[in-house]
């Protein structure tokens, strides 16, 4: 056990995974000698060298579809997309190919790769250093996305990941990435994907939320609790294959329920869970579903800390709910 | 720069003896016999479309020398990484006649397991990967597995194969550059057929020729008359000894001509003149190598109609076994998307097969037609 950062818990993971499998390599921009420009690979350079460690030149697209290609010779590449916002010139990859390999070809040929990347907002990066992109892909069949929050799920959900034989889109909140430190076991302990966490319980109301929405929601509900309510708060971590029976039992015990991400409201998550409560979960409810989510407008760089949801947010969408 | 391309086989059948490659004589006869099939089958496919037995086909007549002499280049440590149009290099390289007819149906017989319409043949066993419809996006593929071997130490080679068009597309410029920067063994085999659906190559770039594009990737082109079996034979051979020494990539651009539509779903007429294609007909590489047999002293007209039945039949054979299978159960619309199947996925497979017995009890099959296992 050491206490980490959540990004020295991805630099352990890759390194972990490094020295377990010579199948394991690095790919992606700057991620050589320089260790990443937010250090994620620091150190795997100095001890792989460029046989496993590849700066690539600049094209995302061609990251991405280089990691295909080396997975279909039996290579496990983890690929890093520099900031998530730069994902976009590998979408046809990621779509067309990554996410349909499997398939198209009858299991013929998989493509068994992780894609990496920094999201989210927090750092005054303006709307090209701070978009959340999973929606894109939670729609495109075929790749696994997931969200960790904490040190411990970084490193291993990133273990799971990396053994998993699908293509998985790891996404992870850099507006985080010093400030979450916690304890993070060491040697060979994985997390599995599709499992959300309950971070807190509580009987009032769910908060459902990811990534650096936790600790907003752990602030929230730290309010709520001095006016006497007890919040929930579950952590999915999986977005697909997502943990739907944690949602619907936490919200049958609550019979509340306010879904928080940093993502644009409409066509977010949020309105994926908001339905599949409805459908699930519609006699247990008391109050309508909540979402607190980003504003429907590129993200902005004067303006962020009046976009991002915050603990003040959050704890009138659970005062709105709770007196509905 | 617009260099003399390589040539061994003359139009009139003799070759420039200082390059002729040295093929026996039952070597020679198994490329013609792979030229006529390759032919034979796109005839047929393109019959079975009209008559509504399948639903598309993208022929390659025309092309087959530049397939059959590059695949030839080439062995068991390689990976071929296609597009939609390299028929003859699959059945070069060993694709059962029924596997390419099965994926054409789109049925059991296909081992993709009908996920795609015809022409995405795909086949594990020859290192033959799966393509799919956007143009171009295999070749960073190519040289991806090509970098991987390196590292691995291996001495296998990736090729792969696309037209004219797909040299302006992203992922040509990706594939090129990553190729060139870590000298990766990849051989990109540009047929250039002379269009793009109804674009002519001269409108898809201003550089001079294909070959000259590799330049700025710091690749080595080079430009072959692509309807010469043993020129595109020795070209590649070249290229793949190269990339195997550990001296990287080549572009190789082989100048052929799309004899044939587009696809199934094009009509030629309605963009060139039927006196270019009469040209190019004059020059079809099958009579070029036929006459080249001829020289040789070991064909005639006999065997030339005895070797056309005998394919025919073959094709016969394996288009009447491919079409005979069952079609795919509805349940496989859920898997491969992941290893294991989620269990929303699973969720929805049991609601679908719900839904299909409640329609086969009321008979609402709506657009769904003919009879699926389950």
């Amino acid at each position: 056990m050491a206490v980490m950062t959540l990004i020295q818990a991805v630099n352990d993971a890759l390194r972990f995974e490094m020295e377990r499998d010579p199948r394991v390599v690095v790919l992606g921009e700057d991620v050589g000698i320089n260790g990443g420009v937010f250090r994620a690979t620091e150190g795997l350079f100095g001890a792989h060298g460029t046989g496993r460690v590849i700066d690539t030149p600049l094209n995302e697209s061609g990251i991405i579809g280089m990691a295909l290609g080396m997975s279909l010779n039996g290579l496990i590449p983890v690929a890093e997309i520099q900031f998530a916002d730069f994902i976009w010139p590998a979408f046809d990859q990621m779509t067309s190919e990554v996410a349909k390999f499997r398939y198209k070809s009858g299991a013929q040929f998989t493509a068994s790769m992780v894609v990496r990347t920094p999201y989210g907002g927090g750092i005054r990066g303006g709307h090209y250093h701070s978009q959340s992109i999973e929606s894109y892909f939670i729609h495109t069949p075929g790749i696994k996305v997931v969200v960790p929050s904490t040190p411990a799920d970084a490193r291993g959900l990133l273990l799971s990941a990396i053994r998993d034989p699908d293509p998985v889109l790891f996404l992870e909140p850099k507006a985080i990435y010093r400030k979450a430190k916690g304890e993070v076991p060491d040697g060979d302990v994985t997390v599995p994907l599709g499992t959300a966490r309950t971070v807190r319980e509580g009987k009032d109301l769910t908060l459902v939320a990811w990534g650096a929405m936790i600790p907003v929601c752990e602030a929230a509900a730290d309010r709520a609790a001095e006016q006497g309510m007890a919040v929930e708060i579950l952590d999915l971590r999986t977005l697909v294959p997502l943990d739907e029976e944690a949602i619907v039992h936490s919200v049958a015990r609550t019979g509340r329920c306010v879904i928080v991400h940093e993502a644009v409201l409409t066509g977010g998550f949020g309105g994926e869970i908001a339905a599949l409560l409805a459908e699930q979960a519609l006699l247990y409810l008391e109050a309508p579903v909540v979402r607190v989510a980003g504003y429907d407008v590129p993200f902005p760089y004067s303006l962020e800390g009046l976009y991002m949801p915050d603990d003040f947010r959050v704890w009138n969408a659970i005062k709105r709910v709770m007196d509905f | 720069m617009a260099s003399k391309p390589i040539a061994v086989l003359k139009e009139d059948g003799t070759t420039v003896k200082s390059r002729d490659p040295g093929f026996d004589d039952e070597t020679v006869l198994r490329i013609h016999r792979w030229l006529v099939a390759a032919r034979a089958f796109d005839e047929r496919a393109l019959n079975l479309q009209r008559q509504g037995r399948i639903g598309f086909f993208a022929p390659a007549i025309g092309q087959e020398a530049a397939q059959v002499g590059s695949a030839l280049a080439v062995d068991d440590r390689d990976w071929l990484f296609p597009a939609y149009r390299e028929l003859a290099v699959a059945l070069v390289r060993g694709m059962p006649m029924l596997a390419l007819a099965g994926q054409l149906f789109g049925n059991q017989a296909d081992v993709n397991k009908g996920r795609q319409m015809p022409n995405h043949y795909g086949y594990r066993d020859i290192n033959f990967v799966t393509p799919s419809s956007p143009i171009g996006t295999h070749i960073i593929h190519a040289t991806g597995w090509a970098v991987a071997e390196r590292m691995k130490g291996g001495d296998g080679v990736a090729m792969t194969y696309f037209g004219d068009g797909a040299t302006s597309s992203n992922d040509f410029h990706t594939g090129m550059n990553f190729a060139g920067v870590y000298q990766a063994p990849v051989i990109f085999l540009c047929q250039n057929n002379g269009w793009a659906i109804s674009l002519p190559v001269e409108r898809q770039t201003a550089a001079e020729t294909l070959a000259d594009k590799a330049l700025g990737y710091g690749v080595p082109g080079v430009r072959v008359d692509g309807n010469d079996v043993l020129a595109m034979y020795t070209a590649t051979k070249e290229a793949v000894e190269r990339a195997r020494r550990g001296e990287g990539p080549t572009f190789i651009e082989a100048l052929t001509y799309r004899m044939g539509p587009h696809s199934s779903s094009d009509d030629p007429t309605r963009y060139r003149s039927t006196q270019e294609v009469a040209g190019w007909q004059l020059r079809d590489p099958l009579l070029r190598f036929r006459r080249y047999l001829e020289q040789r002293g070991i064909w005639d007209d006999q065997k030339e109609e005895a070797l056309w039945a005998d394919v025919r039949e073959e094709i016969a054979e394996a288009v009447k076994a491919a079409e005979a299978a069952e079609p795919v159960p509805v349940s496989s619309l859920f898997d491969d998307i992941y290893e294991t199947p989620t269990p929303q996925l699973e969720a929805q497979r049991a609601a679908l097969l719900e839904e299909y017995r409640q329609r086969k009890e009321l008979g609402e099959m709506g657009h769904f037609e003919g009879e699926f296992p389950l």
